[in-house]
């Protein structure tokens, strides 16, 4: 791509530049995850929602709050295919990304990441409050520097400890409306932190090979199928009881609490269909992990309504 | 390049460009409705 000949029939138009952008905005766009934007803005929004003076707070400044969770999530997104273009380049489900398919340069990646997560933090400070811009530049240095950088190519407990990046926004939006983080935001944070990993590992238990092939340590890879499933019925036993908390420490009423049962019961119910898999003697699936994608579509729908039973507990039943 | 990744090419560019613009208008105003929003709060 560094053709700068002009080729004939062109005319008097200008020469190319050295080398040439050949990226749509939809690549940069793509940069940002906006997969993975859409959960973390959600639970940015109900940690804002359910914060105490959420009501009395302005307009503009909870939207920008919002924006700027979402910016710096796809900030540390852009940052993480930077980093990991070498891996993304021989994984089937991430090969076509805009770096490895060479749409965009890495190095741009780069900047743009940078760029954004600066921004980001920089208008969450000046929006809101400091302990909000800390949080969010906390959660951007955790996904990048601890998650991508240290534990993903290192460990099997990467998405475990990781996953901490991914349960800040609930804290960042409290933090925004009140400048500081109580009890309240830190159970809602071990929610989502104990949510990821069998999450995150119904998905790596189909996606095995992928990560194999590019040298990932996750459980399934390292440990093998069969203890993968052990550790997601194990994280979703914990998981049901932790998402009762906020009705344990009275800061939700019986409808969350109704909800966050039945929701607990039902993971447990799709964990334990992942652990009675029809394997073969390594634990693999015979079923092409039928219940393990039931079990991640299953996690996804789980967080949503969960935090959309606590936002509507609040907000409709508490006020 | 051949004539028709010329095409493609500016094509591209005018579409980044136009999305730089719209970045730039929005956050012009993000500013200044935040400064508004600070003033009136007294902050």
């Amino acid at each position: 791509m560094s053709d700068t000949a002009m080729e004939p029939g062109q005319g008097g138009s200008a020469p190319l530049p050295a080398s040439y952008d050949m990226s749509e905005v939809g690549d940069w766009i793509a940069l940002l995850k906006p997969r993975v934007m859409s959960l973390v803005v959600f639970s940015g929004l109900v940690g804002l929602l359910v914060a105490p003076g959420a009501g009395a707070m302005q307009p503009v400044l909870a939207v920008t709050a919002i924006l700027c969770i979402a910016v710096a999530s796809g900030a540390a997104g852009a940052i993480n295919m930077w980093y990991d273009r070498d891996i993304d380049a021989v994984m089937r489900r991430t090969a076509r990304r805009p770096i490895p398919a060479g749409r965009i340069a890495p190095g741009a990646a780069l900047a743009f990441g940078v760029w954004l997560s600066v921004a980001s933090v920089t208008m969450m400070w000046i929006a809101t409050n400091v302990a909000a811009a800390v949080v969010l530049a906390l959660s951007i240095a955790f996904y990048v520097f601890v998650y991508t950088m240290w534990l993903k190519r290192r460990t099997p407990q990467n998405i475990v400890i990781g996953g901490a990046a991914g349960a800040f926004p609930p804290v960042i939006g409290w933090a925004a409306v009140t400048g500081d983080v109580t009890l309240v935001p830190i159970i809602l944070f071990a929610i989502v932190f104990v949510w990821t990993p069998p999450h995150f590992w119904s998905l790596a238990l189909w996606a095995h090979d992928d990560y194999e092939r590019a040298g990932v340590p996750m459980l399934p890879v390292t440990a093998g199928a069969r203890e993968t499933r052990r550790q997601i019925v194990i994280y979703s036993v914990v998981l049901a009881p932790l998402s009762l908390m906020p009705w344990i420490v009275g800061f939700a009423g019986l409808p969350y609490a109704i909800v966050a049962a039945v929701l607990g019961a039902a993971f447990l119910w799709f964990a334990v269909g992942v652990l009675r898999d029809n394997q073969d003697e390594a634990g693999r699936s015979l079923t092409r992990d039928a219940p393990a994608r039931a079990c991640f579509r299953f996690s996804l729908y789980y967080l949503f309504i969960l935090f959309a039973a606590l936002a509507i507990d609040r907000l409709a039943f508490s006020a | 390049m051949t004539p028709d990744e010329r095409v493609i090419f500016e094509r591209r560019r005018r579409g980044r460009n136009i999305a730089i613009l719209l970045v730039l208008i929005a956050l012009c105003a993000l500013f200044y409705f935040v400064g508004m929003a600070r003033l009136l709060r007294g902050g």
